[in-house]
Protein backbone atom coordinates (compact mmCIF):
# COMPACT_ATOMS: atom_id res chain seq x y z
CA UNK A 1 0.00 0.00 0.00
CA UNK A 2 1.81 3.15 -1.10
CA UNK A 3 1.02 5.88 1.59
CA UNK A 4 0.46 9.67 0.06
CA UNK A 5 4.01 11.34 1.19
CA UNK A 6 3.99 13.39 4.59
CA UNK A 7 4.60 16.75 4.13
CA UNK A 8 7.98 17.91 5.32
CA UNK A 9 6.18 20.57 8.27
CA UNK A 10 9.11 22.55 9.13
CA UNK A 11 9.76 22.77 12.89
CA UNK A 12 9.79 26.24 14.46
CA UNK A 13 13.03 26.72 16.37
CA UNK A 14 13.30 28.14 19.50
CA UNK A 15 13.97 31.64 17.92
CA UNK A 16 11.22 32.13 15.94
CA UNK A 17 8.85 30.68 18.88
CA UNK A 18 9.81 33.43 20.89
CA UNK A 19 9.48 36.00 17.93
CA UNK A 20 6.00 34.44 17.73
CA UNK A 21 5.51 35.25 21.51
CA UNK A 22 6.99 38.68 21.13
CA UNK A 23 4.51 39.39 18.10
CA UNK A 24 1.49 38.37 19.62
CA UNK A 25 2.07 40.66 23.02
CA UNK A 26 2.71 43.41 20.36
CA UNK A 27 -0.54 42.86 18.39
CA UNK A 28 -2.51 42.33 21.57
CA UNK A 29 -1.74 45.19 23.79
CA UNK A 30 -2.01 47.22 20.37
CA UNK A 31 -5.29 46.08 19.88
CA UNK A 32 -6.20 46.41 23.45
CA UNK A 33 -4.88 50.18 22.73
CA UNK A 34 -7.58 51.07 19.87
CA UNK A 35 -10.89 49.42 21.59
CA UNK A 36 -10.49 50.08 25.37
CA UNK A 37 -12.83 52.49 26.54
CA UNK A 38 -10.99 53.75 29.63
CA UNK A 39 -8.19 55.66 27.92
CA UNK A 40 -5.46 55.25 30.83
CA UNK A 41 -6.02 51.56 30.38
CA UNK A 42 -4.93 52.12 26.82
CA UNK A 43 -2.18 54.31 27.27
CA UNK A 44 -0.76 51.46 29.97
CA UNK A 45 -1.21 48.88 27.24
CA UNK A 46 0.70 51.09 24.51
CA UNK A 47 3.55 51.02 27.23
CA UNK A 48 3.49 47.10 26.67
CA UNK A 49 3.23 47.36 22.66
CA UNK A 50 6.45 49.71 23.05
CA UNK A 51 8.14 46.75 25.32
CA UNK A 52 7.46 44.05 22.93
CA UNK A 53 8.25 46.33 19.85
CA UNK A 54 11.66 46.87 21.99
CA UNK A 55 12.05 43.10 21.95
CA UNK A 56 11.59 42.35 18.30
CA UNK A 57 14.40 45.15 17.84
CA UNK A 58 16.82 42.42 19.77
CA UNK A 59 15.89 39.61 17.32
CA UNK A 60 16.45 42.34 14.79
CA UNK A 61 20.05 42.64 16.22
CA UNK A 62 19.35 45.97 16.72
CA UNK A 63 21.04 46.92 20.12
CA UNK A 64 21.00 50.69 20.04
CA UNK A 65 17.48 51.14 18.57
CA UNK A 66 16.29 48.55 21.19
CA UNK A 67 17.80 51.01 23.68
CA UNK A 68 16.50 54.27 22.30
CA UNK A 69 12.89 52.56 21.56
CA UNK A 70 12.51 52.10 26.32
CA UNK A 71 13.92 55.25 26.90
CA UNK A 72 12.22 57.50 24.46
CA UNK A 73 9.20 55.88 23.63
CA UNK A 74 7.75 53.89 27.09
CA UNK A 75 10.55 56.27 28.88
CA UNK A 76 9.50 60.18 28.03
CA UNK A 77 6.44 59.37 25.12
CA UNK A 78 4.36 57.45 27.60
CA UNK A 79 4.99 60.07 30.30
CA UNK A 80 4.32 62.28 28.42
CA UNK A 81 0.89 60.98 27.45
CA UNK A 82 0.45 60.52 30.36
CA UNK A 83 0.48 63.93 31.63
CA UNK A 84 -1.59 64.93 28.89
CA UNK A 85 -4.42 62.40 30.38
CA UNK A 86 -4.34 63.58 33.73
CA UNK A 87 -4.35 66.83 32.55
CA UNK A 88 -7.71 66.28 30.31
CA UNK A 89 -8.93 63.83 33.25
CA UNK A 90 -12.54 64.82 32.51
CA UNK A 91 -12.31 63.05 29.35
CA UNK A 92 -11.05 60.31 31.46
CA UNK A 93 -14.02 58.36 32.12
CA UNK A 94 -14.66 54.78 30.84
CA UNK A 95 -18.33 55.07 30.60
CA UNK A 96 -18.07 58.03 27.57
CA UNK A 97 -18.31 56.73 24.33
CA UNK A 98 -14.73 57.08 22.90
CA UNK A 99 -15.06 55.95 19.03
CA UNK A 100 -17.22 57.85 16.12
CA UNK A 101 -19.95 57.02 14.77
CA UNK A 102 -18.76 55.64 11.25
CA UNK A 103 -16.00 53.36 13.22
CA UNK A 104 -17.55 50.65 11.01
CA UNK A 105 -16.07 52.37 7.54
CA UNK A 106 -12.90 52.87 9.83
CA UNK A 107 -12.20 49.37 10.26
CA UNK A 108 -13.61 48.35 6.63
CA UNK A 109 -10.62 50.75 5.47
CA UNK A 110 -8.06 49.28 7.84
CA UNK A 111 -8.94 45.34 6.57
CA UNK A 112 -8.61 46.57 3.50
CA UNK A 113 -5.67 48.12 3.94
CA UNK A 114 -4.05 45.21 5.68
CA UNK A 115 -5.42 42.64 2.88
CA UNK A 116 -3.30 44.55 0.81
CA UNK A 117 -0.21 44.77 2.68
CA UNK A 118 -0.27 40.90 3.45
CA UNK A 119 -0.74 40.22 -0.41
CA UNK A 120 1.89 41.88 -0.95
CA UNK A 121 4.71 40.51 1.59
CA UNK A 122 3.28 36.87 0.56
CA UNK A 123 3.22 37.24 -3.04
CA UNK A 124 6.53 39.43 -3.98
CA UNK A 125 9.44 37.08 -3.96
CA UNK A 126 11.81 38.73 -1.59
CA UNK A 127 15.16 36.64 -1.49
CA UNK A 128 16.62 38.08 0.92
CA UNK A 129 17.85 35.24 2.91
CA UNK A 130 21.22 36.76 3.32
CA UNK A 131 22.91 35.71 6.58
CA UNK A 132 22.87 38.84 8.98
CA UNK A 133 25.73 39.82 11.57
CA UNK A 134 25.02 40.52 14.88
CA UNK A 135 28.12 42.94 15.73
CA UNK A 136 27.01 45.39 18.00
CA UNK A 137 26.09 48.61 16.34
CA UNK A 138 26.41 51.51 18.37
CA UNK A 139 29.91 52.76 17.95
CA UNK A 140 29.03 52.25 14.17
CA UNK A 141 25.71 54.12 14.64
CA UNK A 142 28.11 56.91 16.66
CA UNK A 143 30.67 56.72 12.95
CA UNK A 144 28.16 57.34 10.82
CA UNK A 145 26.06 59.88 12.56
CA UNK A 146 28.97 62.32 12.84
CA UNK A 147 30.64 61.74 9.12
CA UNK A 148 27.82 60.45 6.60
CA UNK A 149 24.72 61.77 8.39
CA UNK A 150 25.81 65.08 10.26
CA UNK A 151 23.39 67.54 8.09
CA UNK A 152 20.65 65.69 9.12
CA UNK A 153 21.86 65.02 12.54
CA UNK A 154 22.37 68.99 13.02
CA UNK A 155 18.97 69.66 11.20
CA UNK A 156 17.09 66.91 13.52
CA UNK A 157 18.38 69.16 16.97
CA UNK A 158 17.07 72.17 15.20
CA UNK A 159 13.28 70.22 14.68
CA UNK A 160 13.64 69.39 18.96
CA UNK A 161 14.09 72.57 19.52
CA UNK A 162 11.37 74.12 17.18
CA UNK A 163 9.32 71.35 18.14
CA UNK A 164 10.01 72.39 22.31
CA UNK A 165 9.74 76.00 21.55
CA UNK A 166 6.64 75.55 19.88
CA UNK A 167 5.44 73.41 22.40
CA UNK A 168 6.09 75.76 25.16
CA UNK A 169 4.46 78.32 23.56
CA UNK A 170 1.19 76.26 22.58
CA UNK A 171 0.94 75.14 25.83
CA UNK A 172 1.19 78.27 27.88
CA UNK A 173 -1.73 79.95 29.31
CA UNK A 174 -2.23 83.47 27.89
CA UNK A 175 -3.94 85.59 30.48
CA UNK A 176 -5.51 88.59 29.57
CA UNK A 177 -4.36 90.96 32.34
CA UNK A 178 -0.44 89.70 31.06
CA UNK A 179 1.09 93.06 28.92
CA UNK A 180 3.25 91.29 27.24
CA UNK B 1 16.52 32.68 11.43
CA UNK B 2 13.16 34.56 11.17
CA UNK B 3 12.25 35.03 7.63
CA UNK B 4 12.09 38.20 6.16
CA UNK B 5 8.60 38.33 5.85
CA UNK B 6 6.96 37.42 9.41
CA UNK B 7 8.66 40.99 10.15
CA UNK B 8 6.67 42.57 7.51
CA UNK B 9 3.06 41.04 8.22
CA UNK B 10 4.27 42.24 11.98
CA UNK B 11 4.81 45.42 11.12
CA UNK B 12 1.68 45.31 8.33
CA UNK B 13 -0.56 43.94 11.02
CA UNK B 14 0.50 46.89 13.95
CA UNK B 15 0.02 49.33 10.57
CA UNK B 16 -3.39 48.59 10.19
CA UNK B 17 -4.36 48.33 13.89
CA UNK B 18 -3.13 51.89 13.84
CA UNK B 19 -4.84 53.37 11.03
CA UNK B 20 -8.07 51.87 12.71
CA UNK B 21 -7.23 53.69 15.85
CA UNK B 22 -6.42 57.00 14.09
CA UNK B 23 -9.76 56.79 11.91
CA UNK B 24 -12.63 55.47 14.68
CA UNK B 25 -11.43 56.77 18.23
CA UNK B 26 -12.47 60.38 18.71
CA UNK B 27 -10.80 61.81 21.77
CA UNK B 28 -7.59 63.32 20.52
CA UNK B 29 -4.74 61.47 22.87
CA UNK B 30 -6.32 58.28 21.17
CA UNK B 31 -5.46 59.65 17.67
CA UNK B 32 -2.01 60.49 19.03
CA UNK B 33 -1.33 56.99 20.28
CA UNK B 34 -2.55 55.26 17.00
CA UNK B 35 -0.23 57.67 15.23
CA UNK B 36 2.54 55.97 17.39
CA UNK B 37 1.76 52.42 16.82
CA UNK B 38 2.15 53.86 12.59
CA UNK B 39 5.73 55.06 13.31
CA UNK B 40 6.57 52.06 15.15
CA UNK B 41 5.41 49.89 12.59
CA UNK B 42 7.20 51.82 9.81
CA UNK B 43 10.52 51.39 12.40
CA UNK B 44 10.21 47.83 12.39
CA UNK B 45 9.88 47.86 8.47
CA UNK B 46 13.07 49.86 8.28
CA UNK B 47 15.19 48.35 10.67
CA UNK B 48 13.97 44.69 8.82
CA UNK B 49 14.82 45.56 5.77
CA UNK B 50 18.68 47.36 6.60
CA UNK B 51 19.45 43.35 8.30
CA UNK B 52 18.14 41.86 5.36
CA UNK B 53 19.65 43.72 2.70
CA UNK B 54 22.95 45.59 4.09
CA UNK B 55 23.63 44.15 7.62
CA UNK B 56 27.21 46.24 7.57
CA UNK B 57 25.99 49.59 6.54
CA UNK B 58 23.15 50.33 8.88
CA UNK B 59 20.96 52.76 7.08
CA UNK B 60 18.07 51.71 8.47
CA UNK B 61 18.61 52.18 11.96
CA UNK B 62 19.99 55.73 11.48
CA UNK B 63 16.80 56.12 9.75
CA UNK B 64 14.83 54.88 12.82
CA UNK B 65 16.41 57.25 15.07
CA UNK B 66 15.40 59.84 13.21
CA UNK B 67 11.77 58.56 12.50
CA UNK B 68 11.95 58.71 16.89
CA UNK B 69 13.29 61.90 16.90
CA UNK B 70 10.67 63.06 14.67
CA UNK B 71 7.85 61.03 16.95
CA UNK B 72 9.19 62.93 20.04
CA UNK B 73 8.67 66.68 18.13
CA UNK B 74 5.56 64.97 16.68
CA UNK B 75 3.76 63.96 20.43
CA UNK B 76 5.24 67.12 22.42
CA UNK B 77 3.68 69.66 19.81
CA UNK B 78 0.55 67.50 19.58
CA UNK B 79 0.06 67.14 23.25
CA UNK B 80 0.04 71.12 23.34
CA UNK B 81 -2.14 71.88 20.78
CA UNK B 82 -4.33 68.94 22.54
CA UNK B 83 -4.29 70.73 26.06
CA UNK B 84 -4.76 74.39 24.57
CA UNK B 85 -7.73 72.94 22.73
CA UNK B 86 -9.37 71.26 25.99
CA UNK B 87 -8.55 74.81 27.65
CA UNK B 88 -11.06 76.31 25.25
CA UNK B 89 -13.26 74.06 24.91
CA UNK B 90 -13.45 71.39 28.11
CA UNK B 91 -12.92 68.55 25.84
CA UNK B 92 -10.61 66.76 23.28
CA UNK B 93 -13.43 64.95 21.37
CA UNK B 94 -12.52 65.68 17.56
CA UNK B 95 -16.05 65.47 16.14
CA UNK B 96 -17.32 67.79 17.90
CA UNK B 97 -14.72 70.51 17.93
CA UNK B 98 -15.62 72.50 14.03
CA UNK B 99 -13.93 75.93 15.10
CA UNK B 100 -12.43 75.67 11.65
CA UNK B 101 -15.67 74.38 9.68
CA UNK B 102 -16.74 77.03 7.23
Amino acid sequence: MNLPAIPNIPVPTIEQIGFGIMAMIVIGSALAVVTLRNIFHSALFLALAFLGIAGIYLFLAADFIAVAQVLIYVGAIMILLMFALMLTHRVMTSSLRQTIGQWRWAAAVSVWVLVILVRLVVLHPWGMDKLPSKAPTTAIIGTELLTKYLLPFELASIVLLVAMVGAIVLAKEDKPDDPA
Amino acid sequence: MIPLEWYLGLSAVLFCIGIYGVLSRRNAISILMGIELMLNAANINLVAFGRFLQPQVLSGHIFTVFVITVAAAEAAVGLAIVISVYRNWQHINVDEIDLMRW
